[in-house]
């Protein structure tokens, strides 16, 4: 009996090991013969031999922040959609792949690795900073163009073959000193941020930086993270006592909204200005738009501005999805639309090997001059960082208007 | 020569993973693995390693342990700074070396500071201190700073902006947003050697006098006791020894992905207990079982990406399933039954998988 005990977990133990190869294996082929039929059936719609360019992106699509990811994957999918029955790029159609990586840096290269072998050719993503990190270490062995619509951090844009179409944490940190200084809206300051998140963390180390040179007085910075996201009476408080007269949110609007009903509570009204995660505040379910009265924030994209480039977006984005597109989707949009330019500028075809495609994207990037949702001019120099000009807006009956 | 029945198992194991590991080397080596599955194969054996460390806590020492993945988080912070600060300085292979010997230590320190006072109680003690550890090192490791600049090293507890280095100064673990740029050290072959050498430690520690006198505690506490066996002292063996493999398995996973943060998804209270799933279903107390596990459920979730969001759906279905059929008594039953009939050799093993 013990023998037969034996054998039977040995053989067991094997056939596991068996099956998980299998698995892999079927995995692969499934794969490989999933890529020959999507083009034997782009093929037949497309006016050209057949050849199509291959591009994927990466985001959270479940879990918390599946918010953001669905964003960015929808809007890179209507990009391409959009496109395609424009003819193309180049007259080559695009296809388009998307995968989850539940915000883990580890999950968004097995994400990678996927569309890879999917036949990516170019990458928008990841939506994340910290998984856009980790992406590119991969992408920069691949040679693979990378354009992030809204990995923030400072490391995205580390590699040469990486670029954003967002703007980095410290700008918007650094933009926010200059905006505040520049335009008198206060002398003391009090900083609500949220310590377990990079961005946040990032926007707020560099404003701090930049408010010491403009003479901007900082007189309380206090923390929260996304353990301790309910009550706000303690920060406020703080500042309040402080005599802050600007209080500066470089959080997202979900504690923001939280923030500003508190104030209202006990009384306190500075004014609140936010940064380009505040965008969405008047969107909050069981939130008074009226408390967000008089916010100011940076934001390079308002859901309700009239021009026609936004207008178009923000219907088909209704009718196709169902939400207001947010910056993420509207980063995500333009992305796909500066890799057409970046394409077109270079006469780059789809039978390029993908480090050849990276390498003619890498220098049209710094050529190109693009115009999409985020910005009416956006320039890009070798760095990977983008010149675009921030926006700030003030919040006036339920809408954005422009603070100039 | 005798080869007796505990050697040839542990024998029988070690054969698994170093077959595994010469199988993947050929596709590897031949192109017949997809980017997505050699992406997975360095993962799939840290989380082994640390479900063999686990294992040793909750199958062999009988203490239930739900923060395993802080002891990993140390192994990894660690590990990651000393690579970072150190990464011009010390060539590739020796630096890799000594992080591994820096990760451990200081996950087995923690791992002997906690049990000081936990261990010397019965209960489910340890279940909560764990826990409460587990959050408490992640919050911790948030708030810190630290800088490396030619006066040495810089700490804050604040922000960046007050390590105060000059200009040639690096921020290495930057508050929430951790540690950015480690090397890229960790290979499938050096996981693989860790793996087997956390087998090794663990199941001739099982096999000696050691083991057996922890074994003892777990079976019956009062008797060991009464055998003058040093209840505390032999807990305290197997506790630390257990964080040392699981800062060993840190290591790997800092070295492996560029970013390290010090949050829920990868250290958090869910992805100790995704660990505690990988020792339950490989079995308590097998060694074995929890290397198979961990693999399989490591790479289950990646595998049925093509099912987009409804993979999470059939993973849970999945580990339901596997559960009853591995350890249902009366499923086992059966599947005596209907297997005897057969010549098992045929699909024994293709019932559970």
């Amino acid at each position: 009996m013990k023998k037969f005990k034996k054998v039977i977990s040995s053989l067991m133990a094997s056939a596991l090991v068996v099956s998980m190869l299998a698995g892999c294996t079927d995995a692969a082929s499934t794969e490989t013969t999933d890529a020959q039929a999507q083009p034997a059936q782009e093929a037949s719609s497309s006016s050209d031999n057949g050849a199509t360019f291959k591009i994927g992106a990466i985001g959270p699509l479940t879990g918390g922040a599946a918010a953001y990811g669905n964003a960015v994957c929808n809007a890179a999918e209507l990009a391409v959609e959009d496109i395609n029955a424009a003819g193309g790029i180049n007259g080559y159609q695009v296809e388009y792949n998307k995968e989850d990586d539940e915000l883990n840096a580890e999950k968004s290269v097995n994400a990678y690795n996927t569309l890879k072998d999917w036949g990516m050719q170019i990458l928008v993503g990841s939506t994340t900073s910290a998984c856009s990190i980790a992406v590119s270490e991969y992408t920069k062995a691949d040679n693979m163009f990378q354009l992030t619509p809204s990995g923030s951090a400072e490391e995205c844009v580390t590699y040469d073959n990486v670029f954003r179409v967002c703007f980095s944490d410290p700008n918007q940190g650094i933009a926010s000193a200059q905006y505040i200084a520049d335009h008198n809206l206060a002398t003391k300051i009090g900083i609500i941020y949220d310590s377990s998140d990079v961005y946040s963390n990032g926007i707020y180390q560099k404003f701090a930086e930049e408010a010491k040179n403009k003479n901007l007085e900082i007189v309380s910075a206090e923390a929260f993270t996304q353990d301790n996201n309910t009550d706000f009476s303690v920060q406020l408080q703080k500042a309040k006592d402080a005599g802050a007269d600007l209080v500066f949110l470089p959080i997202y609007y979900k504690d923001a909204s939280l923030i500003l009903t508190q104030a209202n509570t006990m009384g306190y009204a500075p004014t609140f200005f936010g940064v380009d995660g505040m965008d969405g505040i008047l969107t909050v379910e069981n939130f008074d738009t009226k408390l967000a009265e008089g916010v100011m924030l940076l934001t390079p994209f308002a859901a309700d501005a009239t021009d026609d480039l936004t207008v178009n977006f923000v219907k088909k984005y209704e009718e196709k999805y169902g939400e207001t597109p947010n910056q993420f989707a509207a980063d995500a949009y333009d992305a796909v639309f500066i890799i057409k330019q970046a394409i077109e500028a270079k006469g780059a075809t789809p039978d390029m090997s993908t480090a050849d495609l990276c390498e003619a994207l890498k220098t049209a990037m710094t050529e190109i001059e693009a115009a999409g949702l985020t910005s009416s001019k956006m320039t890009w120099d070798a760095s990977g960082e983008p010149n675009k000009e921030p926006k700030a807006v003030v919040i006036k009956d339920g809408a954005y208007v422009s603070a100039e | 020569m005798k080869i007796d029945k505990k050697t040839k198992s542990n024998l029988i194991t070690y054969g698994i993973v170093v077959a595994a590991f010469i199988i993947f080397t050929a596709l590897a080596s031949t192109g017949n693995l997809s980017s997505h599955m050699k992406g997975l194969l360095v993962p799939m054996i840290y989380y082994a390693v640390i479900a063999v460390a686990l294992n040793l806590c909750v199958g062999i020492l009988g203490e239930l342990s739900i923060g395993h993945c802080g002891f990993m988080c140390i192994g990894a912070f660690t590990s990651a700074f000393f690579s970072k600060a150190t990464a011009d300085i010390i060539p590739g292979g020796i630096r890799f070396l000594l992080a591994f010997l820096i990760g451990i230590a200081f996950a087995a320190l923690f791992g002997f500071l906690i049990g000081i006072p936990v261990l010397r109680l019965k209960g489910d003690y340890l279940a909560i201190v764990t826990l409460a550890f587990g959050e408490i090192i992640k919050n911790v490791i948030n708030a810190f700073y630290v800088g490396i600049d030619k006066s040495g090293i810089h700490f804050s507890l604040k922000n960046a902006m007050d390590l105060g280095l000059d200009e040639n100064g690096i921020v290495i673990v930057n508050g929430a947003m951790g540690i950015t740029g480690t090397p890229h050290d960790s290979t499938f072959t050096i996981a693989v050697v860790v793996l087997l050498i956390s087998l090794l430690v663990v199941q001739n520690l099982v096999n000696s006098r050691d083991g057996r006198a922890i074994m003892a505690i777990r079976d019956n506490y009062i008797a060991a006791e009464s055998t003058g066996i040093n209840v505390t002292r032999y807990k305290m063996m197997a506790f630390t020894i257990s964080a040392a493999i699981a800062g060993a398995a840190g290591v790997l996973f800092s070295h492996n992905i560029t970013t390290l943060t010090a949050s829920s998804q990868y250290f958090g209270y869910n992805a100790s207990i995704m660990i505690l799933v990988y020792v339950v279903l490989g079995g308590i107390g097998n060694i074995r079982g929890s290397v198979i596990a961990a693999c399989i459920l490591y790479t289950l979730p990646e595998l049925l990406r093509g099912f987009s969001t409804y993979r999470m759906l059939i993973y849970s279905i999945v580990l339901i399933v596997m559960m009853i059929v591995n350890w249902s008594p009366k499923i086992i039953e059966w599947r005596k039954r209907t297997l005897g009939k057969f010549n098992f050799r045929k699909n024994s093993g293709k019932e559970i998988a």
